[in-house]
C-alpha cells in the first residue's frame, strides 16, 4: 500500500545526509569524547563542530549549547534547572507536557505557576506576561511555536517584557521552520529537538545563555560543562549537527515557502468540505503546520480510516494507552470538547511531494464524507 | 473466498485475541480496536480503593497485551477513548442503580451503549462491515422468519447470551462470534498454537472499573471525586408484615437474597426480600418469603420475535448464574411483559435482565423492574 506520512511534527525521518554524517560513530570512531588518546580526540572534534553547527542555527556562541537527549528533557533542565521552592514561574495553557507536566511537579515542590490563557487564534497577549509578573518572578517559559496548531506566540514581546527574569521558550517545533535567533528573541535559554528537525530520535539541546546561573538535574562527570552528566551521545550529536546545518540552509533557499505552499493548497482543498474550519486561522503560523476541523466526527475515527487507507497525521494527545484525549491546547483556545476531538494535524517535512498532497486532497473529503454518513451527531445535526 | 474487512474488538484476554488470530489465518482483513473506558488510576488511593490497579480491563497491562497480540499476528491495532460515554452510560446508572436499592449489570449497559453501538459505529467508520467479539454466544440469520437469532453457545458453562440480549436487528447483523463453537480449553489451545504470549492468562471474571468486586467502596471513592456526598438512604429494618426490627445505614448496602450483614439477631436466618427505595426500607423475611412466582420486565429487547402477541412458553434466567427456569411470558405494555414462573423463583432482583429462551435461542430480554 502507498504510505504518505503527514505527521512530521511527531517525528520526521531521518534525511539520508544526516545518517551519513552519524554512520563513522557507530563504527570506526568509537571514541569517548572525553577521553585524552586519539579516539577520545577524534569524537571530541565531532560534538564541538556539530555545537557550532548547532550555535549557527540558533544565533548563539558554541560555548551556550548544552546537548540533552531530547526536547523533554531540554525543558526540563530549563525549568527545574533555574526555579524551586518559593520562586514564581508564569508559562501559558498550552505548552507543550514536556513544560506542563514540569510546571505543574515545581508547584508540588512550592513553586508558584501562573498559567495565562490564550485567545482564540491559540495566542498568549503579552500585556498578560506583563502583568503576571510579580517580584517572586524568576522564570517564563512559553513556547514558540504550539506543537498541535502550528501557532507562533510573541515571543519577540514577551523577551522584551521579560527582561528582568528568565525567559525559556520550547522552540523543539519552531527551529527549522522559522528563523531562531535568540538575541533577537531576547531569551535566555531554548530548547530543541533532533528528530523534529529530520535529526535522529534521542538527541536535543538546550541554548542556556552565558552567565545564566542554571543548576543541573544530573550528576555525574564534567560534560557539557558540568551543565549535564554523562557520556555524549555522540552520533546522536552528529546527527543533530548536521539537521541543524540543513535546517538553516533550507530556510536560505526559501523551502519554508515550498511548505506553506503545499500547506495552504491541503487547506484551501479541505475547507471546501461542509462545516469544517482551520484551528488557530489568523495567527502567524510555522508553515508546515495546519490543524483541522470537522465538525461531528470523531478525529480519532478519521485518523484511523485514513491511517488503513496509507495516510498518517494525528490529533489530540496519545495518552499513556495510546487512546486520545481531547487536546488541552484546542481547549484552552475555547473550543468545545466535541469539536477538539473533531479536529486532526497534517504536518509536513521537506521529504514531502505535491504528489502526496493530492493523494491526501483526495482522500480526506471522501474519509470525512463516510464518518459523516455514519456519525449519529452528524444525522442529527443534517435534519434539523 | 472473497476478503472480508472485520474490527475485533479485543481486551488483552485470551478469548479476544484468540478471534483475532483466528480471523487472520483465515484471511480476513483483520483490524484490531480497543476501547478504552476507564482510567484504572482515577480512583486509586481514594477512599480505601487499591493504590496499584493491574490486570485489569482498560489497564495498560492489557492494553499493552493487545498490541503485542496484534504485531504477532500481523494486524493494524487502536485503541479507542470511550471513557466520557463509558461513565455516563455505564458508570454513572450504575451508581444511580445502587443508590436506588437496585442491583445493576453495568456489562450489559456497556455492551447495548459502548461495544455494540459506539464500537461498532467506529468499526464501520473505517471500513469494516463486520464487528467480531470473544463473547460466547452464536449469532445466525433465520430465513424462514427473517430475523437475526442470538443463540446459547456450545459450551454452555461459557454463556455470555445473558449480557448480549440488548443487541438489535441491525446489531446482530453486523457481529459475530467465532467463539460460540468452541470450549475454553479448545480457545486456549489455539492461542497456544497461534504463539500468543496471552495464552495462559487467567479469565477476568469482575466488573472491569470495580476492583475486588468491592462495589461499596467504589460508590464512596466515585461519589467524592465527583464532589458529591453518599446520600443519606438509611431506614428501617423491616419485615413483610411491616413490624420494625431494626435500622440500616443506607440501601446501596443491600441486595435481594443477601444474608450477611442485617445486624439483627433472630433465631432462624433472615434475608434481605425487597428494598423500597422510596422509604427506605430494607424488609426482610425468611428464607421462604424470597420466592416470588412473577416478575416484571421492563424495556424489553425482542430477538428471535418481532412481537409478542399470545403468552408464549420460555425459559428464563434472572442472573447471570441462573439455570434458566420455564415460564411463561405475556405481553403487559409498550415494551414490557410479565413472567410467570412455573415454580417460584429464588431471589427476583431489580436492575436484573431477565433473558427469555426457547431452548438454545434468545428470544429476548428485559430489566426486572
Amino acid at each position: 500500500m502507498r504510505r504518505v506520512y503527514f505527521d512530521n511534527s511527531a517525528t520526521t525521518p531521518v534525511l539520508p545526509e544526516v545518517f551519513e554524517a552519524m554512520r563513522p560513530y557507530f563504527g570506526e570512531q568509537f571514541g569517548n569524547a572525553s577521553s585524552i588518546h586519539h579516539h577520545g580526540q577524534e569524537t571530541r572534534g565531532a560534538v564541538e563542530r556539530a555545537r557550532e553547527s548547532v550555535a549557527a542555527l540558533l544565533g548563539c556562541r558554541a560555548s551556550e549549547v548544552v546537548f540533552t537527549s531530547g526536547g523533554t528533557e531540554a525543558d526540563n533542565l530549563a525549568i527545574f534547572g533555574i526555579a524551586g521552592e518559593g520562586d514564581h514561574v508564569i508559562t501559558s495553557t498550552v505548552e507543550h507536557h514536556a513544560v506542563l507536566n514540569a510546571c505543574k511537579e515545581l508547584e508540588s515542590e512550592g513553586c508558584e505557576v501562573t498559567y495565562l490563557p490564550v485567545d482564540g487564534r491559540g495566542c498568549v497577549d503579552p500585556g498578560d506576561v506583563r502583568r503576571a509578573l510579580r517580584p517572586s518572578t524568576k522564570l517564563i517559559t512559553i513556547m514558540m511555536a504550539n506543537n498541535e496548531t502550528g501557532v507562533l506566540q510573541p515571543v519577540e514581546e514577551i523577551g522584551k517584557v521579560a527582561a528582568e527574569v528568565y525567559f525559556h521558550t520550547d522552540a523543539v517545533q519552531a527551529a527549522g521552520k522559522v528563523p531562531v535567533d535568540v538575541k533577537s528573541i531576547g531569551c535566555d535559554l531554548m530548547a530543541i529537538s533532533g528528530h523534529k528537525i529530520h535529526g535522529p530520535q534521542g538527541v536535543g539541546a538546550l541554548y542556556v545563555r552565558k552567565g545564566t546561573d542554571l543548576h543541573p538535574m544530573l550528576y555525574g562527570g564534567r560534560h557539557e560543562r558540568s551543565r549535564r552528566a554523562g557520556t555524549e551521545n555522540v552520533p546522536g550529536i552528529v546527527g543533530l549537527g548536521r539537521a541543524a546545518e540543513l535546517a538553516r540552509a533550507g530556510l536560505e533557499k526559501g523551502e519554508d515557502q515550498k511548505l506553506a505552499a503545499m500547506r495552504d493548497r491541503i487547506e484551501r482543498a479541505l475547507r471546501q468540505i461542509e462545516c469544517s474550519a482551520v484551528n488557530g486561522e489568523g495567527a502567524m503560523r510555522v508553515p508546515n503546520v495546519t490543524n483541522l476541523r470537522f465538525d461531528a466526527l470523531e478525529g480519532e475515527a478519521l485518523l484511523i480510516a485514513l491511517d488503513l487507507k496509507g495516510l498518517a497525521v494525528s490529533t489530540g494527545a496519545a495518552c499513556s494507552s495510546g487512546a486520545i484525549e481531547p487536546s488541552h491546547v484546542l481547549l484552552a483556545m475555547g473550543e468545545p470538547a466535541e469539536r477538539a476531538r473533531a479536529s486532526i494535524r497534517i504536518s509536513l517535512g521537506k521529504q514531502n511531494t505535491d504528489d502526496e498532497v493530492d493523494f491526501a486532497i483526495g482522500l480526506i473529503p471522501e474519509t470525512v464524507a463516510r464518518l459523516r454518513e455514519l456519525s449519529p451527531v452528524w444525522k442529527a445535526a443534517v435534519s434539523t | 473466498m472473497d476478503v472480508k474487512t472485520i474490527a475485533v474488538a479485543m481486551s488483552g484476554g485470551v478469548d479476544s485475541s484468540t478471534v483475532a488470530a483466528m480471523l487472520r489465518a483465515e484471511g480476513n482483513n483483520v483490524i484490531g480496536l480497543t476501547m478504552q473506558l476507564w482510567n484504572q488510576r482515577r480512583l486509586a488511593g481514594r477512599e480505601g480503593m487499591p493504590e496499584q490497579v493491574q490486570g485489569r480491563c482498560c489497564s495498560l497491562d492489557d492494553v499493552y497485551d493487545a498490541r503485542r497480540v496484534a504485531q504477532t499476528i500481523g494486524i493494524p491495532y487502536y485503541v479507542v477513548n470511550h471513557e466520557e460515554r463509558f461513565e455516563r452510560e455505564v458508570v454513572r446508572p450504575f451508581v444511580e442503580e445502587y443508590l436506588s436499592g437496585r442491583t445493576p449489570i453495568p456489562c450489559s449497559l456497556c455492551n447495548n451503549h459502548l461495544k455494540f453501538d459506539q464500537l461498532l459505529i467506529v468499526a464501520r467508520q473505517i471500513g469494516a462491515d463486520t464487528l467480531a467479539t470473544g463473547h460466547y454466544a452464536r449469532v445466525e440469520y433465520d430465513e424462514q422468519r427473517g430475523r437475526w437469532l442470538l443463540k446459547r453457545p456450545v459450551d454452555h458453562s461459557k454463556d455470555q447470551t445473558y449480557f448480549l440480549f440488548g443487541l438489535t436487528q441491525e446489531q446482530l447483523s453486523r457481529t459475530i462470534f467465532p467463539l460460540g463453537g468452541m470450549t475454553k480449553p479448545e480457545v486456549r489451545e489455539l492461542a497456544r498454537a497461534h504463539g500468543l504470549a496471552i495464552a495462559e492468562k487467567p479469565d477476568s471474571q469482575e466488573i472491569c472499573f470495580v476492583p475486588g468486586g468491592d462495589y461499596k467502596r467504589f460508590l464512596d471513592a466515585y461519589l467524592a471525586e465527583q464532589g458529591e456526598s453518599l446520600p443519606d438512604t438509611s431506614g428501617e429494618l423491616v419485615t413483610s408484615d411491616g413490624r420494625v426490627i431494626g435500622e440500616h445505614e443506607g440501601i446501596h448496602n443491600f441486595t435481594v437474597g443477601q444474608r450477611k450483614g442485617l445486624g439483627v439477631a433472630t433465631g432462624s436466618p433472615l434475608y434481605v426480600i425487597q428494598i423500597k427505595g422510596g422509604a427506605g426500607q430494607v424488609v426482610v423475611g425468611g428464607s421462604e418469603e424470597l420466592y416470588s412466582k412473577t416478575l416484571r420486565a421492563k424495556r424489553v429487547n425482542l430477538i428471535s420475535v418481532a412481537g409478542i402477541k399470545e403468552p408464549m412458553r420460555v425459559a428464563v434466567k434472572i442472573r447471570h448464574r441462573h439455570e434458566p427456569a420455564a415460564a411463561t411470558l405475556e405481553r403487559s405494555g409498550e415494551g414490557e411483559v410479565v413472567v410467570t414462573f412455573d415454580e417460584a423463583q429464588r431471589a427476583v432482583t431489580p436492575g436484573q435482565a431477565a433473558v427469555f429462551y426457547d431452548g438454545d435461542e434468545v428470544v429476548g430480554g428485559g430489566w426486572i423492574g
